[in-house]
């Protein structure tokens, strides 16, 4: 895994509640074995029609949010199938973190593993995200101070200390897993 | 002397999977067994070989082709490149790392969800994950088990382990009996149309109450299956006789003494008198009625016989917003009665109804009746010992007659991978558990119901209600 630090970057807004993760990459995607690519078909069905083509006024299809960094979007995102595919299609097209009022559980373990960085904020902090965002304005998300800045705004999140040192340091769950193996040994040989 | 503190079922797997109690780290909680399949285990295998790793424990791991499987023949080619390439991929990790994989073919093969219960393999008080949300369906045998991502299928192939927080203990209850012609799934919707889709959410929901008490085994794993859908991260119901008689004898079930060792044990499972939840909500479940969602998430649902709701009578505007793409996507008008839509497709099957008990319940309606002419009725059985089992008992040839397809085990249309799928516009009524747009294919419209309003609907070419066709 990637370290993440900090990054700068102008944010892309989708605040619809409960995108499911059928949404954000439909199944018929999921034929693969490997991660790569997977970007390609983001939110494919909004992002195009039957035929293939950019469906005019999606947000993916707009040049300016489409290099964003950062997607602020609505109440329990990424709800649905537990398909990481989901994660590996948002990082593979280029976002780094994403701000919602809530997070499904499924995705938010699955982002926090991938290094994609969801940021949880109560629901006038959201507003503030949005209307900034809305003004084109740059983001400054820093995980090392835990905070968010675009312009005036500035505001701390919280997030789960364990993970947190696991994406500052790039490590991930199995390294400290197998650190206990002779634990998972002695508790296999218990029971 | 204190007395220990009261614990629920949840509470009591739990401590008893406890490797590494957490302190500021999360908990390392040991799996008792991890079933894979072919579309979320790849990329895992590529990290345990590129780590060099094994897969520590073979014994507790078991693999099964069911996603991208076909279900008009056993020909793999017949779902496309992409599905073979996937199904080779995972034939040589199962045979690279010495899992037990049933592939097609194999008489044990079918729905990860319907297999596991159906060779005794799940069990009470274990834990059980796999890299699929609706892992949730084995909860229905007192067994803790959930969904999880690709990451961590590969820390499970690796260590036998996961990196866990412990969630909040959510009871449900459903008082009372259900009435005939309602069903478990009108009881899981009826819930989720309730809490909402993220209703449960840092959750582990335990079902009780005597109408859960009066539902077969099969009836229960519906409503756990769907506890996903209510954003739980999983479900429960203690285990009771009617779990020792449908797990008695199968295949993977503990024999002889082992058995009676372990009935012991499961018996001191059930959460005690004064185990504490976090949350609570009570359904009484005689005024349930059959249920069917009108909107693009499974809390979008009401009883059949209302009006579909109107935006208009929403006071958030962001709720009002969410329903009217909704009923924009589904082409439904608000305030039009959901009796009585046109329907197009009908699909019965998916890991929440597609067991023998189903089967059943969709050929008592479809029996000496046919199909309403226009609308494809699709019938997939769960597994290979669900269809040869409804076979036995001549349903095959209900459906059949009835002018409705018969097919071979898998998800099938369930999530549109292997080719079953609605064409845009389509509607169905579906037993599955997901209604998101495009879910059964893209552009496609999906109405959730119970396997009886499945069948009904498909007789009347619109949307029915069951009762109507159960006088007997
Ligand atoms: S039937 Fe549907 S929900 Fe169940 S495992 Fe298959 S794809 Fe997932």
């Amino acid at each position: 895994m990637k370290k993440f630090e900090k990054f700068v970057s102008h944010a892309a807004c989708l605040p619809l509640k409960d995108i499911d993760t059928d949404q954000i990459i439909p199944a018929r995607y999921l034929r693969t074995t490997n991660k790569e690519g997977l970007g390609d078909h983001l939110f494919h069905d909004w992002r195009y029609d039957g035929q293939g083509q950019p469906r005019e006024g999606f947000l993916l299809n707009n040049p300016d949010a489409n290099d964003a960094r950062l997607l602020i979007t609505g109440m329990n995102f990424g709800c649905g199938s537990s398909r990481e595919h989901a994660v590996w299609a948002l990082m593979d097209h280029g976002i780094y973190a994403l701000i919602a009022p809530g997070f499904a559980d499924i995705f938010h373990k699955n982002s926090l593993r991938n290094g994609l960085l969801p940021i949880t904020v109560d629901a006038q902090t959201h507003e503030s995200c949005l209307k900034a965002a809305a003004s084109g304005t740059n983001f400054t998300v820093d995980l090392r101070s835990n905070t968010v800045t675009a312009d005036s705004l500035t505001f701390s999140f919280e997030i789960d200390p364990f993970a947190r040192n696991c994406l500052l340091q790039g490590i991930d769950d199995l390294e400290f897993i197998l650190q206990h193996e002779d634990d998972i040994a002695a508790f296999e040989a218990r029971n | 002397m204190t007395r220990p503190k009261a614990k629920t079922l949840y509470d009591k797997i739990w401590d008893n999977h406890v490797v590494v109690e957490g302190d500021r780290t999360p908990t390392i909680l040991y799996i008792d067994l991890h079933l894979i399949h072919e579309v979320t285990s790849p990329q895992a295998f590529t990290g345990i070989r590129d780590r060099g790793l094994k897969v520590r424990r073979p014994d507790r791991t078991l693999a099964t082709a069911d996603h991208v499987t076909p279900t008009i023949s056993k020909n793999i080619a017949d779902a496309g490149e992409l599905a073979v390439q996937q199904l080779r991929s995972l034939e040589q990790s199962c045979a690279d790392f010495g899992v037990r994989l049933y592939t097609i073919g194999d008489s044990r093969r079918g729905i990860v969800h319907v297999i596991g219960p159906e060779l005794g393999l799940t069990q009470p008080g274990l834990t059980l994950v796999c890299g699929d949300s609706h892992t949730s369906t084995h909860g229905a045998f007192g067994t803790l088990a959930f969904g999880i991502g690709t990451t961590e299928v590969e820390h499970v192939l690796a260590s036998q382990c996961l990196l866990e927080s412990k969630v909040g203990n959510f009871e449900v209850e459903f008082q009372g009996q259900l009435q005939p012609g309602v069903s478990s799934k009108d009881m899981i919707l009826g819930l989720i149309s309730k809490i909402g889709i993220g209703g449960g959410t840092g959750h582990v929901i335990e079902y009780t109450g005597s109408a859960i008490r009066s539902l077969g085994m099969e009836a229960r794993m519906t409503i756990c299956n769907m506890s996903i859908e209510g954003g739980a991260r999983a479900g429960l119901v203690a285990p009771d006789d009617t779990t020792f008689e449908y797990m008695s004898g199968r295949e993977f079930a503990p024999k002889a003494e082992d058995w009676d060792r372990a009935i012991g044990k499961w018996r001191q499972l059930p959460s005690d008198p004064e185990a504490f939840y976090d949350k609570a909500v009570t359904i009484d479940a005689s005024t349930l009625e059959p249920m069917i969602s009108f909107g693009t998430n499974p809390s979008m649902c009401a009883p059949i016989r209302e009006e579909i709701p109107s935006p208009g009578d929403l006071d958030n505007p962001v709720e009002r917003d969410q329903l009217e793409a909704a009923l924009r996507y589904m082409d439904l008008v608000a305030g039009e009665p959901l009796i009585g839509q046109k329907v197009d497709v009908v699909f019965i099957g998916s890991c929440t109804n597609s067991r023998i008990s189903d089967m059943r319940e969709a050929a008592r309606i479809l029996k000496g009746r046919k199909v309403s002419e226009g609308v494809r009725a699709l019938i997939v059985p769960g597994s290979e010992q669900v269809r040869t089992q409804a076979e036995s008992e001549g349903l095959d040839r209900i459906f059949e007659e009835a002018g409705a397809q018969w097919r071979q085990p898998g998800c099938s249309m369930c999530l549109a991978m292997n080719g079953d799928q609605l064409r845009p516009g389509e509607r169905s009524v579906s037993t599955s558990n997901r209604n998101f747009e495009g879910r059964q294919g893209q552009g496609g419209r999906t109405m959730l119901g119970s396997p009886l309003t499945a069948a009904a609907s498909a007789v009347a070419g619109k949307v029915a209600d069951p009762r109507e066709f159960l006088s007997d």
